[in-house]
């Protein structure tokens, strides 16, 4: 059932000629009830998925923002149930945004993977990114998920060669992850010519829709990535809204769904038709 | 709470990891998928050096004349006398080249680093003797160094951040977290997932994804061998314990990997206790923690209820890690070592008497170790041999002895 909604999103989009516009946001940053609020707002401000992160001690892949972003959030309070306690009062309004979790594995080994999986699925999550589990270590997760029907994201590098490729995408659904960059989160730019033929190689390989992220700040990149792929994710420069709201002293709401909407304006401007 | 749970008895101890870098249920390759394509070329890298006599002869030479290995077997004559039970030897690792037993495996690895075609080298470092030890091969080798250090490390080691930077290398002090060496591994990663092409990450403890903790045991492993030797060579037998202190554990399972299959020999590793078990501030993963994935590999952790990595506490800055090698983790829990602890206070009190008594200035990490011996030397009993590994100098810590003597210097 839960599969469902990612797929169906995909459809969808694919039936109106678009790229799909994915807003990342960390759950619990800054407080819980200004999180839900921001979380509540994304469908309308053009979001159509939404990556969920969940806050870790030690997040190995993130660059500055998302890593104050944690902790802020970790300040306020935030645990793996929260998170999923604040995923099911978003599911209350609505039922078809795709929700993805992203974080990092250890908060899972300590939940337990079925336990954890069952909860999640129950909250209306539909699938989950696990930075620091590659496919070598995926399976008990993949499993645990599996049963609960919900997606391990796989994630593809500048560093996938053709070789690895086929292992990456084993046991994937949904849709798969395109790292645009080498590096941690929020640090370079992508740069969509390069990233062109790497989303071409992935889908033809996968047959699944490829979102790309980890380099896309601003409304013209997200454009130009969208031109070349099935989605573009923005998730640092959200996360420096919520920061820079909070420096100025200014509604994070508002700040965070204004850049939400310039970003998902550009990605439905993007194009008319999909690469073939 | 971390009663060891009872897995079968492996036949042999020492063929571990396996090929999926486990040992046990530690270990593993829990690294971004970036960085997964590196850490599997870097263990096939490693694994064909192991058959390559050319490099072995380069490493043993370095190991010779560059290091000064074998380092002795010491006879503590009057901490013998003074614990009044079985004999205790050191392994004088303090009198190695950098002062400490981690450049062992600097020279491992800056070799692999070049047969590999790197041309920067990072690492991250807690008390300063790692990136001393990467910091000296660099410049031996014409390699740029960059070393991630936490702020207050490079706050309480400041004499170690000065010799990098006198060899050459770059100390980035890193201010996330707690600033200390869990902070500057996280850090560490992070540059090595955005320099994937030409740096090679130079860990320095026997943890971290495989193939770390299996090729840093093998490069400290030259010291347990030494020790077989050496106490065959003193005594006519193995001893009945070998003991060291565990931080992230390469000191201590280079010492113990040689002697794993010898049942008669015990194995003890010392964790730091920080404050005491009885408070939240120690940095004992074993004693204090329970498994999880952290950097690379699964293994014990210090973390809260929900799975958040917690800040470890040490006098010792390289035993200041919440974390331990995986390989120990998997000791602990099939019963073939034995993992104790010390705190501050007993690391402070065995620092100064092994100074006053044997002449030596320990390292704080080795005081660790030293602290346990007069329990472990009356448990061996008269007429027992205990070999402890004095893993390095104490001369980076006269500043934080000082401190807590109440001193100024």
């Amino acid at each position: 059932m839960t599969k469902s909604r990612i797929e169906a999103r995909f459809a969808a989009l694919k039936a109106q000629d678009r790229a799909a516009f994915v807003a990342y946001v960390m759950a619990g940053d800054p407080d819980r009830a200004t999180a839900l609020k921001i979380l509540q707002g994304l469908p309308a401000a053009g979001a159509d998925l939404i990556e969920l992160g969940f806050p870790f001690s030690d997040p190995m892949a993130e660059g500055p923002p998302i890593q104050k972003a944690a902790q802020r959030a970790l300040k306020d309070g935030m645990t793996l149930k929260g998170v999923l306690d604040l995923a099911a009062e978003f599911r209350q309004g609505d039922d078809t945004t795709p929700l993805i979790m992203m974080g990092y594995l250890n908060p899972l080994v300590t939940w337990g993977f079925e336990a954890f999986a069952q909860a999640a699925a129950k909250a209306g999550i539909d699938g989950l990114i696990i930075v620091d589990c590659p496919p070598e270590e995926a399976d008990p997760l993949a499993d645990a998920l599996d049963a609960a029907d919900i997606s391990l994201i796989r994630l593809a590098t500048p560093t996938t060669d053709d070789k690895r490729l086929p292992v990456v995408l084993r046991r994937t659904s949904g849709f798969v992850y395109y790292v645009s960059v080498t590096g941690v989160t929020g640090a370079k730019e992508a740069d969509a010519e390069a990233v062109r033929p790497a989303v071409a190689r992935i889908r033809a390989a996968s047959g699944l829709p490829v979102a790309v992220g980890f380099g896309i700040r601003t409304p013209e990149r997200a454009g130009a990535i969208a031109q070349v792929a099935d989605a573009a994710v923005v998730g640092s420069a959200l996360v420096d809204e919520v920061a820079d709201a909070l420096a100025m002293n200014e509604d994070v709401t508002e700040r965070v769904l204004s850049k939400v909407r310039a970003l998902a304006e550009a990605v439905r401007r993007a194009r008319t038709s999909l690469p073939a | 709470m971390n009663a060891p749970t009872p897995p079968a008895t492996p036949n042999d101890f020492a063929a571990y990891p396996d090929a999926q870098g486990r040992f046990g249920q530690f270990g593993g390759r829990y690294v971004a998928e970036t960085l997964m394509p590196l850490v599997l070329d870097l263990e096939a890298a490693y694994l064909a050096t192991r058959e390559d006599a050319e490099f072995q002869a380069e490493m043993a030479d370095l190991l010779t004349h560059y290091v000064g290995r074998p380092s002795p077997l010491y006879f503590a004559e009057r901490l013998t006398e003074h614990f009044g039970g079985a004999k205790i030897y050191f392994k004088r690792e303090d009198l190695n080249h950098t002062g400490a037993h981690k450049i062992n495996n600097c020279i491992g690895q800056i070799l692999l680093a070049r047969k590999m075609g790197k041309t920067r080298i990072i690492a991250e470092t807690g008390a300063g003797q790692h990136g001393v030890a990467t910091a000296t091969v660099c410049a031996r080798f014409g390699l740029p160094c960059v070393v991630y250090m936490g702020a207050v490390d490079v706050e309480r080691q400041k004499p170690n951040v000065f010799r990098m930077n006198l060899l050459g290398a770059e100390v980035t002090p890193v201010t996330s977290g707690a600033s200390t060496l869990k902070d500057a591994m996280n850090e560490a990663l992070r540059d090595w997932v955005t320099n994937v092409e030409d740096t090679y990450y130079l860990i320095g403890s026997a943890a971290g994804p495989h193939p770390y903790p299996m090729m840093v045991r093998d490069f400290q492993a030259i010291m347990g061998r030494e020790i077989r030797e050496q106490i065959l060579e003193a005594e006519g037998r193995l001893p009945d314990a070998v003991v060291a202190c565990v931080g992230g554990g390469s000191n201590a399972i280079g010492t113990f990997h040689p002697f794993l299959n010898d049942e008669q020999v015990r194995i003890i590793g010392v964790e730091a206790a920080g404050d005491g078990m009885g408070t939240d501030r120690h940095a004992a993963a074993i004693n204090g923690g329970r498994p999880g994935v952290l950097h690379g590999n699964k293994t014990y952790l210090l973390q809260d209820a929900e799975g958040q990595i917690t800040e470890a506490h040490s006098i010792s800055a390289g035993l200041d890690y919440p974390g331990i090698g995986p390989e120990h983790s998997w000791l602990h829990d099939v019963g073939r070592a034995q993992y104790l602890t010390a705190t501050d206070i007993e690391a402070l009190d065995a620092f100064k008497l092994c100074a006053e008594l044997e002449g030596i200035i320990p390292a704080l990490e080795s005081s660790h170790a030293i602290a346990r011996l007069p329990d472990i030397a009356r448990k061996v009993g008269k007429g027992g041999i205990v070999v402890m590994n004095l893993s390095g100098r104490g001369d980076k810590d006269v500043a934080t002895v000082a401190d807590h003597l109440g001193r100024t210097i």
